[in-house]
């Protein structure tokens, strides 16, 4: 099998988590108990064989490189290839490369050094416990320019209206991109493309004074590309809004989406803390909910997605939240469709309350 | 490279009264608490105490142990001149033998401690459970100015003559060593964990290797011989939790011991945290049905069922119906729907199938259950 490099460039992802992604950027934002959101596509990637990614980030890059570090919790840190976080910085004064062209131009030797003739390229935001492979096989065996990996999807979200869509013919060829809300075939951000057609299209952009290798490389070029579509039928989700985050955490509480995403194919891997097993003392009430180590329990939780190092007090109750990294809620207090970041103290007696389609958010470090 | 204190970690031991649980892997190996196994404590404690130039002795079963602590990753001792070094018994030009006693282990390795040139050696044994700062014993060392420093816990006077108790005068001076005494004249019993003078204790070694009838042990050889030559040795009260998990009932108490409120030994302590390996398994998962009491419970694991003053370990999985209480279940043991698990120990990756009734409270000691014996159990549907 020819080798296959990868790339996850969140260039152009925006900070859509209001309080959330206010100190960091949407890839970085914690989910499902002890993951982040890029936890996602880099496990999916190096769990396909993928020894070498890069990560284009563009600002609010500090806890993407915390969390990412050496890459040694995906078995990146390697002596040739493994992790390569790259943020802007570009000194050339003759440049006129804009959006994530700038990127692509100012990192080529990411490219070149490597003898991978593919680069599987992702964003942040769409979430599956997958493999390449298949989609991979499928580039080679059609000899694609580009392979699309497309979800075909029984219910239209509200998550899925900022992905494009994707018209195709019988063999799997893409024949049109488009906005049609009623296309219920929706790109995934994922896709395959040669490497040595990858660098043509990037100096074409960049000639033509394009902001968006994707949009302006790819699909306005569709007409001259050999583009293939891959189907992927497995459980996903898109995470590109505070509703759609807060609902997909809810919806992972089903048993059988856990199993899909979590227990299928490979383990999701994530920076890894050593925190302790959950201790749950002689009080504790907890049903349908996820607690991440490092907990301790001794209220009342239901429904909720406990991240590593959350303490519930005695009488407290929490239904239906998420509750990050090391949040204390005291006694007697009581939070209904909440999501709470890292480090919130919630003191005794308080009460919050959200809606299902709004909940309450508290910001990080925040004494309530 | 001088190192002021080299660290000596004897996981060798077989543990024979542990039974089915070190039928295949060394004492110091065997899962405890959760995620860990018994030789986390201690290199924790040395980790914490920043003493980061450790040797690991080890010689029973020792692939499950050697893979765990690898180059000591964990426990920040994977470092470029120093960090943590297995060693395991070998041949040389002269030949070569197994380790022969605890003594005789560090005899074999004392060009291993020599490179470091080190003033002092702390000698520990990788089967205890307690957290510990060995800086604090270092420093009461070097102000007695002793050859040998042993710590020592209080014992109550009824149980002093199951343990080696150390007979101290006032000022914690040693001057007897009796083991397992009929009438204690003292209730200090010595913990295991030693730091002596390199200098002072390399030369009793070289001795000691060289008598025929030595058992070339530090206990029984060593320290009766430095108390002989009328050296100067303090006991170290340390008054902590500390417990020597030797037999599968005081395996089980340990862990057990982990549920109490109010121990001073805690797995939650920032300040002094114990380290392992971590996986990558997704948080647990408490479904409807399921209901969880005074428990610890690890990632990966499913619980449908009712969990009550048990310990679980990674990716276990407890069906509906099911009742576990005072139990242990090591990592990915599945257990099916409808069963009753009460005082056991079950070991890794045991399936045990829907129905089964375990009842560990009619024996002594908890039961222990593997793949190969869970049929042979009461009230296994299908059993005997």
């Amino acid at each position: 099998m020819k080798e296959l490099m990868g790339l996850i460039n969140i260039e152009h992802e925006h900070d859509f988590l209001e309080e959330l992604t206010y100190f960091r950027c949407g890839a970085a934002t914690p989910f499902a108990g002890r993951y982040r959101l890029i936890d996602f596509t880099l496990s999916n990637m190096v769990n396909s064989g993928v020894d070498e990614v890069a990560v284009f980030t563009n600002h609010k890059y500090r806890s993407i490189m915390d969390h990412l570090s050496t890459g040694a919790d995906w078995e990146l840190a390697r002596r040739h290839g493994g992790i390569f976080i790259l943020p802007p910085d570009w000194n050339d004064p003759s440049d006129i490369s804009k959006g994530d062209l700038r990127h692509f131009h100012n990192n080529r030797d990411y490219f070149h050094r490597s003898t991978a003739e593919h680069v599987v390229i992702s964003g942040s935001q769409f979430l599956a416990n997958m493999k390449y492979e298949r989609a991979f096989e499928r580039h080679l065996e059609t000899d694609a320019d580009v392979t699309c990996i497309t979800v075909p999807v029984e219910n239209v979200l509200p998550e899925h209206s900022p992905q494009l869509r994707i018209n195709e013919d019988e063999n799997g060829w893409v024949t049109g991109f488009s906005n049609d809300p009623e296309n219920k075939n929706v790109f995934s951000n994922v896709y395959i493309i040669k490497k040595d057609l990858l660098l043509k299209l990037v100096d074409q952009c960049i000639a033509y004074h394009k902001d968006h290798f994707f949009m302006d490389g790819i699909k306005d070029n569709l007409p001259d590309l050999a583009i293939q579509s891959f189907h992927y039928r497995g459980y996903t989700m898109f995470i590109n809004s505070v509703e759609s985050f807060y609902r997909n955490n809810m919806s992972l509480l089903e048993p059988d989406h856990f199993k899909s995403l979590f227990f299928k194919n490979h383990y999701i891997r994530t920076k890894t803390s050593n925190e302790p097993p959950v201790k749950y003392k002689e009080d504790s009430s907890v049903s349908s909910s996820m607690l991440a180590n490092g907990c301790v329990v001794e209220g009342e939780v239901q429904d909720s997605v406990l991240f590593r190092g959350v303490n519930v007090a005695k009488n407290a109750t929490i239904k239906n939240s998420v509750i990050m990294q090391r949040c204390k809620v005291e006694e007697g207090a009581y939070l209904e469709n909440v999501i709470l970041d890292k480090d919130v103290h919630v003191s005794s007696g308080q009460k919050l309350i959200g809606s299902k389609e709004k909940p309450f958010i508290a910001a990080k470090r925040q004494r309530i | 490279m001088k190192k002021e204190i080299v660290g000596m970690l004897l996981a060798g031991g077989e543990g024979k009264r542990l039974g089915l649980l070190t039928k295949h892997l060394a004492k110091p190996a065997v899962h405890f608490g959760g995620k860990y196994r018994i030789i986390d404590f201690t290199l924790s404690n040395c980790s914490n105490s920043k003493i980061h130039t450790v040797g690991v002795l080890t010689q029973y079963s020792p692939l499950e142990l050697n893979r765990h602590i690898g180059i000591g990753k964990p426990w920040d001792m994977d470092r470029q001149r120093d960090g943590l070094a297995t060693l395991s018994p070998y041949t040389a030009q002269d030949g070569g033998s197994w380790y022969k006693g605890t003594a005789d282990a560090i005899s074999q390795n004392i060009h291993y401690i020599d490179q470091y040139d080190p003033e002092y050696i702390l000698v520990i044994s990788g089967d205890h459970i307690y957290q510990m700062d060995y800086r604090k014993m270092l420093e009461q060392h070097k102000e007695t100015g002793s050859e040998a420093t042993i710590s020592v816990m209080e014992v109550p006077w009824d149980e002093a003559s199951r343990f080696g108790i150390l007979n101290t005068r006032e000022n914690l001076e040693i001057y007897e060593f009796d083991e397992k005494p009929a009438n204690p004249k003292n209730n200090l019993a010595s913990m295991g964990i030693y730091i002596f003078t390199w200098a002072s204790l390399r030369n009793y070694l070289i001795e000691d290797m060289k008598k025929e009838d030595s058992s070339h042990d530090f206990g029984k050889d060593i320290i009766p011989a430095m108390l002989n030559d009328d050296h100067r040795m303090f006991a170290y009260r340390f008054d902590g939790y500390w417990k020597d998990v030797g037999t599968v009932k005081s395996y089980w108490e340990a862990n057990m011991d982990l549920l109490e409120e109010d121990l001073s030994l805690s797995l939650n302590n920032r300040e002094w945290r114990t380290y392992s390996h971590d996986s990558h398994y997704p948080p647990h998962y408490v479904d409807q049905d399921g209901k969880v009491n005074n428990s610890l419970v690890t990632s990966g694991s499913w619980i449908s069922g009712s969990v009550n003053h048990s310990v679980l370990f990674e990716r276990v999985d407890i069906g509906k119906g099911s009742v576990v209480e005072d139990s242990i279940l090591h990592p990915s043991v599945s257990v099916g729907s409808d069963c009753t698990i009460k005082r056991a120990i079950i070991m890794e990756e045991t399936v045990i199938p829907d129905e089964t009734v375990i009842n560990g409270e009619q024996y002594d000691e908890p039961v222990v259950i593997n793949q190969q014996n869970i049929a042979d159990f009461n009230g296994v549907k299908g059993g005997r």
